[in-house]
């Protein structure tokens, strides 16, 4: 049985050794799923078909985790990553219009990545920061009570960082 | 079995336990709503629409996925569940887009009579319809994910039934939609095109690829001769759609619809069934002598056969290389009855009519199917949309005679009837392998040990000495165990455990073929098989090797089973297949 003919390998050795290690426990998608994010910043999709090919599970199987689980990713993010918060707070307080300012100064949707690799954005839930509502976070770093004007200098401030 | 007592609407019941409230409920005649429970599949539970209040219990209970317990009370129906209920549906109603008349399901939908029986006239919530694209890549089946309702079964059929796992759920909550995994269409998918999903859906959000519009024009143009056959399951199970019981045989009143559809030629696949027993009896009757590889194993079903290109290319050379009765009816149609009836064969326009889903991807599967020099079928559809072109041609179907079909294609005898059911394929050939490797005819020509719905059914045969070991697998998922088996014994250098594997997809065979009538069930099933052995039970000819019209082909045209031109002609090969193209 070959699960997609002609690829050349996209696992380290490393996380075959890992997959060996949990190959059988209970849970060890998740953390062999969490592994190779971890190792990619993302699930490429010939890493998640060598994981099934590895543990014999099947593809779809995968993909219905990974897809049910906001944490993991199925495109390589950008260098710079955009976080929205739209959890009820920062909805409420016009999160969805700063989703919508990051597309059109950066000239991507949302989960997408913009051409050079530098910035994504992404949709989050709650990041419990629900008083400075609306918040997004920048690498990590957390911007409150933005509005929209102000969204352009936050951008800059990682450009070619 | 231990009985459990307790009490619906009041109504005293007594019901062997683990039987749902849903179950024990109907043996008192009372139905509760269900819609995402189908009696195939493990409750998943999804809808809630099948709640009810049990005495005790400070939440109601989804009577599809709970067991009654003793001395239980249960209310069904009461001014507050109705209510409930009808909350429920309208929820799905706001997320269901609002075209039923252009629906493949409309008149015939789960949802459509849920609402209908509820009586509902606007829906209190803002509507939120997806738009998804459909998927149209097979030949076979399309995916409209914008009429789900999220209900599980396909999933389910897809992975527990079938074990082909081509349908996952992407996504979580509102955003959810069933489709295949890792953005790749339903073609490039492992997707084995049984349409057992279709089968299952509640709603119109999978259905077969129509092809009624091809075979019309076909009818309409002129210069075409437009020949038909029927496969063996059709004829007990289209009557459903003009309300006659499941099983009734109704092999005389198609045969006059198709002629009144305007067809020129009518034939029966179960002739070419016949055929395929001497092909494929021949071929199993030299390998048992030790030329060729063991087990041999059935290759009707083009399921199975893309299955096992996939999830088991090792049994590749184990395939019976003959091709399947609708392949062969359309190859000989185009080749020895053009001949004989003076027809040039490119203005042959060959349709079949199939249980089956898979038929219309079996059509252009590989180089073989193009053995006559043109494409042998031309196009395959299936029982449900024959009965619907029926009704378009306002026939009225009860109201037909009988007739007969088509000679030189089309007499057939028992075996090749039986077919159609899990089983049959083995008890057909075994009836003409006797004969084959004994010279002499069989006293009783049924074998009871390959009949019924047991997922894998197992005997040996004996020929007159000579212990034959068979295996009999349906519903794809329960083949793995056989495969395993065999798999097993090879790998330790051990005695075969069979000599000869029949396989079907579909739960049933063919009769619960995805393409038949919708609401299969056990009991239908257990119908339409009995209207198929009873049609072999009528026949005077029980056994292919006695069919005079597939004596005369080989007398005429073919010469000898398995020589140059039925090879040519009537057999096939497969090639191993990743089972995602990308
Ligand atoms: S046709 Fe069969 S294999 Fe394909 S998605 Fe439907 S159930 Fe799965
Ligand atoms: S496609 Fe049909 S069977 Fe599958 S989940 Fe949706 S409604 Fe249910
Ligand atoms: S069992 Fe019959 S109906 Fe089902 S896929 Fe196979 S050939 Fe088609
Ligand atoms: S809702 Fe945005 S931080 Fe809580
Ligand atoms: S039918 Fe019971 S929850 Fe859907």
């Amino acid at each position: 049985m070959t699960t997609i003919a002609g690829k050349e390998k996209m696992l380290t050795p490393e996380i075959e050794a890992f997959i060996e290690k949990w190959k059988g426990k209970p849970g060890n998608l998740i953390m062999v799923l969490h592994r190779v994010q971890e190792e990619f910043g993302y699930v490429p999709r010939d890493a998640a078909f060598e994981v099934a090919e590895a543990l014999g599970i099947p593809v779809a199987k995968i993909y219905g985790v990974i897809t049910f689980y906001h944490f993991f990713k199925l495109s390589k993010p950008g260098r710079n990553q955009i976080a929205v918060c739209m959890g009820t707070a920062c909805y409420l307080n016009g999160g969805q219009d700063l989703i919508d300012e990051c597309e059109r100064i950066l000239g991507v949707g949302l989960n997408t990545v913009t051409e050079d690799g530098e910035f994504s954005i992404e949709a989050v839930r709650c990041i419990g920061c629900c008083g400075l509502a609306p918040v997004l976070t920048l690498n990590g770093e957390v911007f409150g009570k933005v509005n929209t004007k102000q969204m352009r200098r936050i951008i800059q401030q990682f450009e070619g960082k | 079995m231990s009985m459990i007592k307790c009490e619906i609407n009041g109504l005293p019941v007594s019901v062997p336990a683990g039987t749902t409230i849903l179950d024990a409920a109907k043996g008192v005649g009372v139905t509760i709503p269900k819609l995402c429970y189908h009696n195939d599949l493990d409750a998943w539970a999804a809808c809630g629409i099948c709640v009810v209040k049990v005495e005790g219990s400070p939440k109601m209970l989804r009577a599809c996925a709970t067991a009654v317990g003793p001395g239980m009370k249960v209310v069904t129906h009461d001014p507050e569940v109705v209510e409930v209920r009808r909350t429920v549906l309208e929820l799905i109603l706001s997320t269901h887009p609002n075209d039923c008349l252009q629906c493949g399901r409309s008149g015939n939908c789960e949802l459509q009579d849920l609402s209908a029986d509820f009586g509902i006239r606007d829906i209190p919530f803002e509507k939120r319809a997806p738009e998804i694209p459909r998927d149209t890549s097979t030949p076979s089946i399309v995916l409209n994910p914008e009429k789900c309702v999220k209900c599980g079964r396909c999933v389910l059929v897809c992975q527990e039934m079938q074990n082909v796992y081509a349908l996952e759920f992407i996504g979580r909550g509102d955003g959810t939609r069933l489709a295949p995994a890792a953005d790749v269409t339903l073609e490039e998918s492992p997707c084995i095109k049984c349409g057992q999903c279709s089968a299952h859906c509640p709603v119109g959000a999978i259905y077969e690829k129509d092809d009624t519009k091809a075979v019309w024009d076909s009818i309409k143009a002129e210069d075409k001769h437009v020949v038909v056959q029927i496969a063996p399951a059709v004829r007990v199970a289209i009557g459903e759609a003009f309300g006659y019981e499941p099983g009734e045989i109704l092999t005389g009143k198609t045969y006059t619809a198709l002629r009144r559809l305007g067809f020129d030629a009518i034939f029966d696949t179960n002739w070419a069934a016949d055929l395929t027993i001497i092909e494929e009896g021949s071929e199993f009757v030299k390998r048992f002598a030790g030329d060729g590889p063991l087990p041999l194993i059935t290759s009707c079903c083009p399921s199975w056969t893309d299955y096992m290109e996939k999830f088991a290319p090792d049994f590749i050379d184990n395939f019976s290389s003959a091709k399947s009765p609708q392949e062969m009816l359309g190859v000989m149609s185009k080749t020895y009855y053009a001949e004989k009836a003076g027809i040039d064969p490119a203005t042959i326009t060959m349709v079949s009519v199939m249980p089956c889903t898979s038929k219309k991807y079996e059509i252009t599967r590989s180089d073989e199917m193009f053995a006559s020099g043109y494409q042998d079928i031309d196009y395959s559809i299936t029982t449900r949309e024959l009965a619907r072109m029926i009704k378009q041609a306002g026939i009225d179907f009860p109201a037909l005679p009988d007739s007969e079909c088509d000679s030189i294609l089309g007499q057939y005898t028992g075996a090749g009837t039986i077919f159609g059911v899990t089983g049959g394929v083995m008890e057909a050939a075994l009836r003409s392998a006797y004969y084959l490797i004994t010279k002499e005819d069989l006293e009783q020509v049924e074998f009871e040990a390959v009949r019924g719905m047991e997922g894998v059914k197992t005997a040996e045969i004996d020929v007159k000495g000579t212990k034959v070991r068979i295996a009999v697998a349906h519903q794809m998922g329960n083949v793995q165990a056989v495969i395993d088996q065999v798999r097993e014994a090879r790998k330790k250098g051990e005695e075969l455990p069979y000599h000869f594997i029949e396989v079907m997809a579909c739960r049933g065979g063919c009769i619960g073929g995805g393409g038949q009538p919708h609401g299969a069930t056990d009991e239908i099933r257990a119908l339409r098989t009995r209207g198929i052995y009873t049609d072999d039970e009528k026949s005077k000819l029980r056994c292919s090797h006695h069919n005079p019209e597939i004596k005369r082909v080989y007398d005429e045209y073919l010469g000898e089973p398995l020589g140059q031109k039925a090879h040519e002609l009537l057999h096939t090969a497969y090639t191993e297949r990743p089972l995602y193209k990308k």
